[in-house]
């Protein structure tokens, strides 16, 4: 018995070094190059891409290390104001009272509804689709459809397709009667490709291309605008919103490191990683 | 008994080896009630039984877990009723009535079921299964195809342990029943089950333990709402699928709720383990093994 607690003991103390050991801050002898650490925190939605951005970073610039963390948007803007990080990430266009700091768009996030292929309805209101959504129509005969019971798809909580969608409708997703709940935007194409009375919402990157490779659903139109990746570039798309970095004062005021990696975050060079994110690039 | 000197760096590498494997479950446990701790201070573990509902993320969180606990016993139990007596049939006929090229075979198809990754079942019963239900009662996506693909899963595992159990009866045994000039039906009840049920007792345990930590497949055929289920084409989410669904978005007292979701989870698994102990209490040693296996969860 107290051997084996002394060999536990002994696990854990090696254990504890080797993340002793991972967590010590790089330092690096050569000076003229690119060095020194990095924090950013803030949204959640932004955070993941940001993540991979920072691994490929600090593969091209030896002797830099960026910290990546979550917390929201308003936790990018107060820690970027506060000075506890370096840059935040912001989710959203900045308010007006937010004018201190500078804002980098990134990325865009679009969403699209997408329905299956052979539902004879052209377009869906707003309205429409927050009384499918909080349970006022169950029908699809009720807003001009056939007579079938709507499957209405919603998202997984915390997931950032979710939290535009609740934030564009103004919904709280206790609100919300969903029949189906699905994790990532493969299940929910699955999911609406299956069932032709289906509604469901996905990221537009996923539901273009999808939908061009023959997959039964279609995305509808929003205000008359069409659902594609240029509506959401050109910012026209109603169902999207700018992923931003922000530092505190002037863009003059942030350092070297920080002005470089946030050129780094909205180049061309990372835009396969924006992709594979489901979100929009800014260039192509 | 003491070992001898030869035998001493031996025992001494099995130690450290059997300490290790100790050690790493204990650092799991330790880890899930750490990670749990902060939920169970705030909102406390009371909130977790009565709140209305499951909302974590939510201005005012809301974070019942009993609709997925029930979720969760009614998918493994719905699955043992429906894999075990169909499991024990084939493993009867591939034993006792197949003909012995027929009996490969069968047995060969039952171990390529058995390798089927769980995502491939999830994708099938979501493209096929699912609509199918549809047309019956919508959406589909309904506890009733959780139970439908976890059988089909759990379904192999049953035959093949069965199987290997009643092919371990001694032969001494049927012989003499053949000598008492039994039928093979009577044979196969009166002998050869009652001389096999302890193996075939842990290969539905080990079944259970399957069902009970599957996700992936799950979570693509369930509809994953947070309900009780009132009926079985009811959608209904599991423990897993909860934690599959949210961990990758969770922050701060969100997280810590998904880590007690995997506390209950651990501890629906501890009571799978005691129940196989006191079933087993007449034949020590032979649930138990099963059911270490068991434990470990479905890779998904």
């Amino acid at each position: 018995m107290c051997r084996a607690r002394i060999r536990l003991n002994a696990l854990c103390a090696f254990l504890l070094l080797m993340v002793a050991c991972s967590g010590e801050p790089q330092q690096s002898a050569d000076t003229g190059a690119l060095t020194g650490q990095l924090t950013l925190t803030g949204s959640s939605t932004v955070a993941p891409l940001i993540g991979e951005i920072a691994k490929r970073f600090e593969q091209t610039h030896p002797g830099t290390r960026v910290d990546v963390q979550t917390g929201g948007s308003s936790r990018g803007v107060a820690d970027a104001r506060r000075g506890t990080a370096d840059i935040g990430m912001v989710s959203r266009a900045l308010n007006a009272d937010e004018n201190d700091l500078t804002a980098y768009p990134i990325a865009l996030d679009g969403v699209a509804m997408i329905v299956h292929r052979d539902n004879p309805l052209p377009v869906l209101s707003e309205e429409q689709i927050v009384a499918i959504y909080t349970g006022q129509v169950t029908n699809w005969r009720e807003i001009g459809g056939a007579d079938a019971p709507i499957t209405v798809v919603n998202k997984a909580e915390g997931r950032s397709t979710l939290e535009l969608f609740l934030g564009y409708f103004k919904l709280r997703n206790e609100d919300i009667k969903p029949s189906i709940i699905i994790g990532d935007n493969q299940q929910g194409i699955r999911t609406v490709a299956a069932d032709p009375n289906a509604i469901g919402y996905v990221s537009i990157g996923t539901a273009t291309y999808e939908a061009s490779r023959g997959t039964a659903i279609k995305a509808l139109s929003m205000g008359g605008i069409e659902a594609s990746l240029e509506n959401v570039r050109n910012g026209s798309f109603p169902l999207s919103r700018p992923l931003h970095l922000v530092t505190l004062g002037s863009a003059e005021q942030a350092s070297a490191l920080a002005r470089s990696f946030i050129e780094y975050a909205a180049s061309a060079a990372v835009s396969d990683l924006t992709e594979a994110q489901y979100f929009v690039p800014l260039t192509h | 008994m003491s070992p001898s000197r030869t035998d001493l760096p031996l025992l001494w590498t099995l130690r450290a080896l059997a300490a290790l494997a100790g050690a790493i479950t204990l650092l799991i446990v330790a880890f899930l009630i750490l990670e749990a701790w902060p939920a169970l201070q705030t909102p406390g573990l009371s909130h977790f039984l009565t709140d209305a509902s499951w909302f974590p993320a939510s201005t005012t969180p809301q974070f019942n877990l009993i609709p997925m606990v029930a979720g969760t016993l009614a998918a493994t139990l719905g699955a043992m009723l429906l894999a075990t007596p169909l499991g024990i049939a084939a493993a009867l006929f591939s034993r006792f009535y197949a003909p012995p090229a027929i009996a490969s075979w069968f047995r060969r198809l039952l171990e390529l079921l058995a390798g089927i990754p769980s995502v491939v079942y999830g994708f099938w019963g979501l493209v096929v299964l699912t609509p199918l239900i549809r047309q019956w009662a919508p959406p589909g996506q309904s506890l009733l195809a959780a139970i439908l693909i976890l059988s089909l899963m759990i379904l192999p595992t049953i035959a093949l342990l069965s199987e290997t159990a009643l092919r371990s009866i001694p032969r001494a045994y049927l012989q003499g029943a053949a000598a008492l000039g039994l039928s093979r039906w009577a044979t196969i009840r009166g002998v050869a089950l009652p001389a096999a049920h302890c193996g075939i007792m842990s290969s539905i345990l080990l079944a259970a333990g399957r069902a009970i930590g599957e996700t992936m497949a799950v979570l693509m055929v369930a509809g994953n709402i947070v309900k009780v289920p009132d009926s079985l084409f009811a959608p209904v989410r599991t423990l897993t699928a909860n934690i599959a669904l949210e961990l990758g978005y969770a922050l701060d007292g969100h997280r810590a709720a998904l880590f007690v979701s995997g506390l209950i989870l651990l501890a629906l698994i501890v009571l799978l383990v005691s129940m196989s102990d006191w079933i087993m209490r007449d034949d020590p040693g032979t649930a138990p093994e099963a059911l270490t296996q068991a434990q470990v969860p479905q890779h998904g």
